[in-house]
């Protein structure tokens, strides 16, 4: 079996790996280079912390298992020479600074406790030192890590070539190979490549590409941004986010929300997020978001008010409007595949739905309910 | 280089004091911090990611390699702060 | 408050100043900014004004001219962080007010009917082994530090590069107290005989140059300097800080040749010049190809209301950036000024560029990212290992670029070395991208939130 990868991102590195480790021959083409898009664009978020009971808080249980393997066994098989994934079981602490805030943290988390995440109401402070005082509630998340999404990606590519993928960067699909009403492969800007299935996995670019090949998906781009510090003596410790967060991911609206995300890296450096618009692929960094961002982030810690802050990027998210992914068969178009949508969520749910990807496509018994993420549950497809 | 041989022939200028590290460093008003403590003798006053010595490269506030902290305020680059009299001047020999 | 003057001018450099002064002159009211305490830039640096000096023209060219010109208002101590660019009008522009890397300093927000830009440039320096060494300066910092400090930064100081540039800082440098050891220019004297003897009628043209430099190589002369050419620093050596340099005669490509070294506690290099586009990136302007920003004759960029003049449009000295400054100051404000410019710019690259050669100096020790330590080895490793051809994603892999500097130093190295390891990036181009353009503390992005909510 031939199976084409359309995007070198985390979700089409981990589709990649799956298949090829099941002894599928794959070919992986991004228009651009890998990891280039999405996935360098984010924290690297590893969280069950943010998810509500239901379907993608199972592939993100599936998906932690799975990254817990790779922590291991993906150093093993690169070897030294390559750059760490910086894998970092930090735990997550979710933090409300108001009463009602409060209230409803406590009842999050206790529905999500019934669903088998571990979340322990918690001191702040003994956690976070430098935590306000002024916050009403903390609940720590143990198992909350966190991943340098970029080299996750390049590590998950590599141990797909390992098994003898292919990756074919700055290859452009252009449209469909058709054979009667079945697909066959794409037509790209550097000839024609065949396939028995073709898996999109273009992140928020998805909709651009199954148009291309024929079909409507209703994938958006959300755009984020997010401020790094200059490199400080590390006074966070732990994936810090203020309740409102869970209340803007699963926002529909348009306009600007924003929530504090706050946390070191490896590097040093601190990562102050985040925002969340609908306004296309507009990639302009704004004073507003910046402020407003930066605005949450002192609420939270207010010792970061002299810290430097040197950059800001901005990244497109793969919006869905029921924020569910969007991963099996295009019933539309036999041979098409999606795995896309997975909004801010890419880098955790990625291993689990390139596993879902390979066991729906080899036959294999799917470790998660692969319905709640097929695609015919748009009205409109 | 001292006024008396200098052939642009600087005016009198006063002098100021900064509290580098706990100690009492002269300098006059007007110059950068980076320009006290490069007439001070100090070449160097922080340490890279990996503990190699930094101090003036570039001079024009673009390498940021001679960051100080003025004040308790990190991340100043000492080349572009002109020095304040009783500014208290932290450097970090530490890697961070 | 949004300010909305009809002239903004950000730089009071030579251009910045005859921008702003031309652009008065047609009647516009103009707000000139500066991220420095005074006018002049880093050509007409000089000491400041609690020490001003009874013969500061002796380390200058053009001083009467800067002495007319910075007498204009100019805000001073203003850094711009943030250009907003918009589809329907000129970019806003914010800057802080107060001491270089201050915090609480005073927010001013610019809505400009039209914008000039001129920003300057800044040192490419290509790394060596030993280039982190503490006595290895940019020439610009021993400019610098001479002429606004009185500094010397060695006693027996070697200059190396390429161009013009070193010139005037071998002069600055021996009159502040140093030993010049000597000029060392990468290039051969065949191509800089070729590329500034062409055309003499271009040259003749920019006289204001040419008698600028032939001013500077008789004062090597008087000053006992040698000048030579073919030869560059390839290495600095010693326990701490640099003891000795390692002089190498280059070949027409720059690839290093025969050795010797040389006792010396400074060297001062420079190979190029990178133009400070961060701003005109931000407001959307097309760069050419050798990340200079694109002007017409006029001073007009790729985005209407948005001019740009000195050195960000390409390195041509002070001359040209005094008469880029004045034409785009006159449109800017409305009115006409049809002028040619000079070939100084092209001759300069035909005669100073970097070669490919340069390479063959880099172990594999060297470092190429001075903020985050990262050697030209662990380039090549990473982009051998992950097979990605994505600068983008090389930079995270490495961190090369991601430091204190934002790649300002290293970037184009980066980018150059990676572009041959690869087989050729496919998101070159992306080192001149730096939306938040300077340090700014978080709580002084918090307040802007207050006004914002206060706004609305």
């Amino acid at each position: 079996m031939k199976v084409l990868v359309v995007g070198a991102g985390v979700i089409g590195a981990a589709v990649a790996r799956e298949l090829a480790r099941a002894g599928v021959s794959v070919t992986v083409l991004d228009r651009a280079a890998s990891a280039g898009g999405t996935s360098a664009s984010g924290e690297g978020n590893l969280l069950v912390s943010d998810k509500g009971p239901g379907p993608e808080l199972e592939l993100a249980q599936r998906s932690l298992t799975l990254w817990a393997e790779l922590r291991e066994s993906l150093p093993a098989q690169l070897g030294p020479g390559f750059p760490a994934i910086e894998y970092e079981p930090k735990g997550g602490l979710v933090v409300a600074t108001t009463s009602s805030g409060a209230a409803g943290l406590h009842k999050f988390a206790a529905v999500q406790r019934e669903a088998g995440v571990v979340a322990t109401p918690v001191d702040g402070r003994e956690l976070e030192p430098d935590l306000t005082p002024a916050h009403t509630a903390a609940m720590f998340y143990p198992q909350d890590a966190q991943v340098q999404p970029a080299i996750a990606t390049e590590a998950l590519l590599a141990s797909a070539r390992l098994s003898g993928a292919q990756v074919r960067q700055g290859v452009e699909v252009l449209g469909p190979l058709r054979r009667g009403d079945r697909l066959t492969g794409v037509r790209t800007s550097d000839g024609d490549v065949g396939a028995d299935h073709v898996v999109v996995a273009a992140g928020p670019w998805s909709a651009q590409v199954a148009e291309r090949l024929g079909v409507a998906l209703p994938v958006r781009p959300r755009r984020g941004t997010l401020l790094v510090t200059t490199r400080m003596r590390q006074r966070i410790r732990h994936k810090v986010y203020d309740a409102d967060y869970v209340g803007a991911v699963g926002s529909d609206d348009a306009a600007l929300q924003t929530s504090s995300v706050v946390e070191s890296t490896a590097a040093g450096t601190v990562l102050i997020g985040s925002s969340r618009e609908r306004r296309g692929f507009d990639e302009r960094i704004e004073a507003r978001v910046l402020s407003a961002i930066a605005a949450k982030a002192l609420v939270l810690f207010p010792f970061l008010a002299d810290v430097a802050v040197m950059r800001a990027y901005g990244g497109f998210r793969p919006f869905v409007p029921d924020h569910l992914p969007v991963i099996g068969p295009d019933p539309r178009l036999p041979g098409l595949w999606h795995a896309t949508g997975h909004e801010g969520a890419g880098i955790v749910l990625s291993t689990a739905t390139g596993e879902l990807v390979a066991d729906l496509l080899t036959g294999r018994e799917p470790r998660v309910a692969a319905g709640p993420f097929a695609v015919d549950r748009f009205s409109s497809v | 280089m001292n006024p008396a041989d200098d052939p642009v022939r600087p005016g009198p200028a006063t002098a100021i004091e900064l509290v580098v590290d706990g100690r009492a460093v002269p300098g006059l008003a007007g110059q950068t911090v980076a320009g006290v403590l490069l007439g001070a003798g100090r070449r160097t006053w922080r340490s890279s990611r990996s503990g190699r010595p930094r101090g003036v490269f570039c001079g024009i506030g673009v390498c940021h390699d001679c960051l100080v902290a003025v004040n308790g305020v990190d991340d100043v680059r000492a080349c572009q702060r002109r020095a304040a009299d009783g500014d208290v001047i932290t450097t970090t020999d530490e890697p961070r | 408050m949004i300010e909305t003057p009809d002239v903004l001018v950000v730089g009071a450099g030579p251009a910045g100043l005859a921008a702003a002064a031309a652009a008065r002159r047609a009647g516009a009211q103009v707000v000139l900014l500066d991220a420095a305490a005074d006018a002049g830039g880093q050509y007409w640096r000089h000491l400041p004004a609690e020490r001003p000096a009874a013969r500061e023209r002796i380390l200058h060219h053009g001083w009467d001219r800067f002495a007319r010109l910075r007498g204009q208002e100019l805000l001073a101590d203003a850094q711009v962080w943030l250009v907003e660019r918009h589809d329907d009008r000129p970019p806003t522009v914010h800057a802080l007010v107060g001491p270089a890397d201050g915090t609480a300093r005073e927010k001013r927000v610019f809505a400009p009917r039209a914008l000039v830009l001129a920003t300057g440039a800044y040192e490419r320096t290509l790394p060596f082994p030993g280039w982190d060494l503490p006595g290895v300066f940019t020439a610009g910092a021993a400019q610098a530090l001479a002429k606004a400090e009185r500094v010397a930064v060695g006693r027996r100081v070697v200059v190396a590069g390429a161009g013009p540039f070193l010139l005037p800082v071998a002069a600055s440098l021996v009159r502040t107290g140093a030993r010049v050891l000597g000029v060392l220019e990468a290039n051969p004297w065949p191509r800089l005989a070729r590329a500034w003897t062409a055309r003499p009628a271009e040259l003749f043209a920019s006289r204001g140059k040419a008698g600028e430099l032939a001013g500077y190589v008789r004062d090597l002369i008087r000053h006992r300097i040698p000048y030579r050419a073919a030869t560059g620093v390839v290495a600095a050596h010693g326990d701490g800080r640099v003891e000795a340099v390692t002089v190498a005669r280059l070949g027409p490509d720059w690839a290093p040749g025969t050795e010797r070294r040389i006792a010396a506690d400074a060297v001062c290099v420079s190979h190029g010049f990178v133009p400070r586009a961060e701003l005109a990136v931000a407001a959307g302007c097309r760069l050419d190809p050798d990340g200079s920003v694109h002007t017409d004759a006029e001073g007009r960029t790729s985005v209407p209301g948005v001019f740009a003049a000195g050195e960000i449009t390409g390195i041509g000295g002070a001359d040209l950036a005094l008469a880029e400054g004045s034409v785009a100051g006159t449109v800017a404000a409305g009115g006409a000024d049809r002028r040619g410019f000079t070939g100084f710019p092209a001759r300069l690259e035909a005669a100073h560029g970097i070669r490919p050669g340069w390479t063959g100096w880099l172990t594999d020790d060297t470092l190429v990212c001075r903020c985050e330590d990262v050697t030209a080895g662990d380039l090549r490793a990473a982009a051998e290992a992950t097979g990605s051809r994505g600068l983008r994603s090389l930079k995270l892999s490495t961190r090369a670029g991601l430091g204190a500097c934002q790649g300002r130093v290293c970037g184009r190295t980066v980018e150059e070395l990676l572009n041959r390891h690869t087989g050729g990036l496919l998101d070159p181009g992306r080192t001149a991208n730096r939306p938040v353009a300077a340090l700014v503390r978080l709580g002084e992005l918090a307040a802007h939130h207050e006004d914002h909510e206060e706004n609305a």
